[in-house]
């Protein structure tokens, strides 16, 4: 078995063992077997972070096996430049989720961690799968764990937000579907994705394609417009499933974009890059003055990342590596921020139990050690330089800037709005006199709670002040992917 | 003409007819109330059955017997095979909910579900109009007589009067249809009716003409829009047991015949029947979608579910031929057969745990009554989620593969139309996504009315996992069965 399969299959291994045998009356061994799981898992990741060749563009580490004959589809992994870091990313996550919800989830304990193990083991699927199918897979069974996610351990308004989140994401998907076998037609029955990118397509099956692919990632990402389902299903979601869905599902549309609509229709791309840029511009600057005015922690972090996504989308389609490579840091960074932030909200959350803005006031009074983390993750998520939110938007500012003046200029003010909404909110939560007898009665963090917060703030810094392993892998990914969308396959 | 090899062809068959005679009989002398008995000698002369079946299938071998009435050919095999095992999981469901109801006081649920599975054998084997039309006969006369097996129920015999108002009518359409293909090409024999339309003798508008009968008559069967009026409520009405045992194993005799009929009789009609079943399909998506989101009632819900899903198989057939090329026909029509399967599959197990939670005296029919299941067993909540994700195309489950290979088959056909076909299609299981999601969110999401907890026998409880396992193991792997429908769908057009 391959470092991937591994990746893939020991969570999901983990998760069905806690089905299987979980009781909640046993819930101390479920927890206990969850963090096993989810360390080992996290593990098994690693040495693909070693083991990866640099200067290559080519697949690594790849497994291939006839899956199902009938349609020539393949059980075919492999990671590049690309797509290595979201792999351990997903990994680290679930040990940090996993952490998270140690005791506030009291209610079938064993069902939730199996979701987020199997949740974990599918979206690594997707980083690596390199068959069309595969891919598409994983892709909608991540759909199933987080629905429950949500509709389970979520609040008031729970229904409403996993009936939206599963029919939202679930439209996009399906038209991609229809794609996939469209390709898998015209290529002559091959359901290979590397095969796609050297198909030569007309230019309206490019655009057809480029707008199906386009339904399934805008949606996930989730870019402006279509991204009102993203504030509602933050809010109702457990703050775990918040966390997962912020930092590793949104770049599964991303990563999305990256693999499937830019390479397999690069003309589309061009042609239509202008539009994602405009979509993008809109995220960052219209969304981000949304997020300013947000009276519920959740759903400002939730605007925030949609700006902050706009950020990633923006980098790809300016088509130079400065601003790809930027993305995917960009990815990278904002899977540790986002999943910090909400973490830090689920920290309040637990003790006072509302996540109004209007709620709290001066919690660094009782909370020191808390609020020095969560001022950290704000700074992080305000862009200041040291902190992981820095190095991904300067380099797309400046592969921006490269681009067009304009662009440059318009994204940059972002990190204005950024620091603004950030920053706001935490002088009107944390600072400032105690306003309020729940806030009074506040008792610091735990060592559960430090340790799940010290490892995302490790990885915020460690990130934020050398930025090189990480930029370093995707050099000659990024090279290669641009080289390729420049050439045109119209035939 | 009645030579060894004619025996050779029925041997399961037979087998079945005597053991259905047996079971009727030995049935007399038993005089539990459980009618374990019965059970078991059913149980395994069904086993012994699929047994035979698969061995046949597996040989491979194309034989005609009888003066070429019936075939023997791995297709019909696997599917008899698949038959026989629908109709002894059935029975495995169905024993603690019959004598429940006072429907075990004698044999005759046994009894009638073997003569119906004999009757859906010779649907299945039929070369010949004749015996496909008494094959079908044989299963709805022993359906109805399932469906009314719970006498002094109201609503169960008002299904069984609707069902087969309804079911009469339909054969009497197909049977004006075969007369008057009898009448233009002068055979009951499909190869000869095969031959003599190819042969472009016979007069096109009487063939349409009776043509149109038999789409008819077939979509009554199936039920496909507009014929679909009899589902929802003869679903609803008949008693669990019933509604499995029609809405099971006998789709996949109603494939067969689909097979029998319009591909080895009528091919030559493609491009007549093909428009035919498109409107069907588009129309049985559109209805069947729409109106299971309005039910309360789970079992109306599903039926209104089986007619959208009747809606895909239909697709798989509707791009068979393209511009008189039968190069994909293979391809189309073994992903109808696959997705035939595979709804069968999930079917059972969806009725299975319906009947499981049924208790004497309630019939566990609402949605609401399936509130907070995980909570009262997270296994049989599991089994249903499952199937309900399948039924939805969602993957990892058996129901996707199904789906995207009758996608496929419509992409590939490469015209505008089928592509439009294709995205209708996939919005429509939009659609339906929303009101299997709504079940499973009744029963993860939703607090218990009732505390009491789920029970069942050992049999039930094995044979209910391992038939929602199965749903899902078939969509991690679904390579073989897949290959299977492909391998016997390329030998029946072979021949």
């Amino acid at each position: 078995m391959g470092l991937l399969s591994l990746a893939i299959w020991m969570p999901i291994a983990f998760g069905v063992v806690l089905l299987a045998f979980g009781r909640d009356s046993q819930a101390g061994a479920v927890r206990w077997l969850a963090l096993v799981g989810a360390i080992a898992s996290f593990l098994v990741t690693l040495p693909l972070i070693s083991g990866f060749q640099l200067g290559t563009s080519a697949m690594q580490f790849v497994e291939k096996a006839m899956w199902f004959e009938r349609f020539n589809v393949h059980y075919h992994l492999g990671v590049d430049g690309i797509s290595l870091w979201l792999v351990p990313l997903t990994a680290f996550i679930n040990v940090v989720v996993v952490i998270a919800g140690w005791e506030v989830i009291t209610r079938k304990v064993n069902q939730y961690m199996a979701a987020f193990l199997i949740l974990s083991g599918l979206m690594i699927g997707v980083f690596s799968a390199l068959d069309g199918i595969l891919f598409y897979v994983f892709f909608e069974a991540t759909l199933i764990p987080m629905y429950l996610i949500i509709g389970i351990w979520g609040g008031p308004n729970k229904i409403y937000a996993a009936f939206k989140f599963f029919l939202y994401t679930l439209l996009g998907s399906l038209l991609m579907l229809i794609a996939l076998i469209y390709l898998y037609v015209t290529s002559g029955g091959s359901f290979d994705i590397l095969t796609w990118h050297k198909l030569p397509l007309s230019g309206t099956v490019q655009t057809l394609l480029f707008f199906a692919f386009f339904a399934a990632f805008a949606v996930k990402v989730p870019m402006w417009p279509v991204h009102t389902w993203l504030p509602d299903v933050h809010v109702e979601a457990p703050t775990g499933g918040s966390a997962v869905l912020a930092a590793i599902m949104l770049k599964l549309g991303a990563y999305g974009f990256l693999r499937f609509s830019m390479p397999i229709a690069p003309d589309a791309a061009r042609e239509w890059g202008m539009l994602i840029i405009v979509l993008s511009l809109v995220a960052v600057i219209y969304v981000g003055l949304v997020a300013m005015v947000q009276q519920d922690m959740k759903k400002l972090v939730a605007y925030s990342s949609v700006a902050h996504m706009g950020f990633v989308t923006l980098g790809f389609f300016i088509f130079n590596p400065l601003g790809v490579s930027g993305a995917i840091v960009q990815m990278i960074a904002h899977g540790f921020v986002s999943a910090a932030m909400f973490l830090c909200i689920g920290v309040l959350y637990d003790r006072v139990h509302s996540r109004e803005i209007a709620s709290y006031g001066g919690v660094v009074n009782t909370m020191p050690k808390f609020a020095a983390f969560a001022l950290l993750f704000a700074m992080a998520n305000a862009g200041l330089p040291g902190t992981a939110g820095f190095v991904g938007e300067w380099m797309v500012i400046l592969g921006a800037v490269k681009a067009n003046f304009w662009i440059g200029l318009l994204a940059a003010s972002a990190l204005i709005f950024g620091a603004a909404y950030t920053l706001w909110m935490f002088k009107r939560v944390y600072l400032g006199p105690v306003t309020n007898e729940d806030v009074k009665g506040l008792t610091d963090i735990n060592a559960r709670e430090f340790l799940m917060l010290a490892l995302l703030a490790v990885a915020v810094l460690y990130m934020g002040i050398y930025p090189k392993p990480f930029t370093d892998v995707m050099d000659a990914s990024v090279m290669d992917l641009l080289k390729h969308v420049a050439v045109s396959k119209l035939p | 003409m009645m030579d060894n090899s004619s025996w050779m062809t029925m041997y399961p068959e037979i087998v079945l007819l005597v053991m259905a005679c047996v079971v009727t009989l030995a049935d007399l002398f038993v005089k539990s109330t459980k009618r374990t008995a019965t059970y078991v000698l059913t149980l395994v002369s069904l086993g012994g059955v699929a047994l035979l079946h698969a061995v046949y299938a597996d040989a491979g071998q194309t034989l005609y017997g009888f003066g070429r009435m019936v075939v023997s050919d791995p297709m019909g095999h696997w599917l008899k095979c698949f038959a026989t095992i629908a109709v002894m999981v059935t029975l495995v469901y169905s024993r603690p909910y019959a004598a429940d109801r006072d429907m075990l006081r004698g044999g005759e649920i046994f009894s009638l579900s073997l003569f119906a599975l004999l009757g859906m054998s010779m649907m299945i084997s039929g070369q010949n109009f004749i015996v496909i039309y008494l094959g079908l006969e044989l299963l709805t006369l022993s359906s109805y007589a399932l469906v009314a097996l719970r006498r002094d129920h109201t609503q169960a015999s008002e299904a069984a009067m609707k069902y087969f108002v309804l079911g009469a009518m339909a054969s009497g359409f197909l049977l004006y249809g075969m007369s008057m293909m009898y009448g233009a090409t002068g055979s009951l024999e499909l190869s000869a009716v095969l031959k003599a339309i190819a042969s472009g003798q016979v007069n096109h508008q009487v063939l349409v003409f009776g043509l149109v009968f038999i789409v008819a008559g077939l979509a009554f069967k199936i039920g496909a829009v507009p014929f679909h009026m009899w589902i929802p409520d003869v679903y609803q009405g008949a008693p669990t047991a019933a509604t499995l045992m029609i809405g099971g194993a006998p789709k996949l005799a109603a494939f067969a015949i689909l097979v029998r009929l319009l591909v080895e009789g009528l091919l030559p009609l493609a491009f007549d029947w093909q428009q035919m079943l498109a409107l069907l399909a588009i129309g049985s998506l559109l209805i069947g979608n729409l109106a299971a989101i309005a039910q309360t009632n789970l079992k109306r819900m599903l039926a209104y579910s089986t007619i959208s899903q009747m809606g895909f198989v239909l697709l798989g057939f509707v791009a068979g031929v393209i511009n008189g090329e039968t190069t994909l026909a293979a391809n189309a029509y073994s992903s109808a057969m696959f997705y035939m399967v595979s709804y069968v599959l999930t079917t059972l197990a969806a009725f299975g745990v319906i009947m499981l939670l049924a208790r004497q005296g309630f019939e566990s029919e609402e949605i609401t009554d399936l509130a907070g299941l995980n909570q009262r067993s997270p296994l049989y909540a599991g089994v249903m989620a499952i199937c309900l994700f399948s039924m939805a195309g969602i993957p990892p489950m058996v129901g996707f593969y199904a789906k995207l290979s009758v996608l496929q088959s419509l992409v590939a056909s490469g015209q505008g139309f089928y592509l439009g076909l294709a995205i209708f299609a996939v919005i429509m299981s939009l659609i339906g996504a929303f009101y299997y999601l709504r079940v499973v969110k009744v029963m993860y999401f939703d607090e218990p009315v009732t505390a009491t907890t789920v029970s069942a026998s050992l049999d039930v409880r094995l044979v209910l996992s391992s038939n929602g396992l199965l749903v899902l193991l078939l969509g991690i792997f679904p390579g073989a069965l897949m290959a299977l429908c492909a391998d016997s769908i390329v030998s029946m057009l072979a021949v």
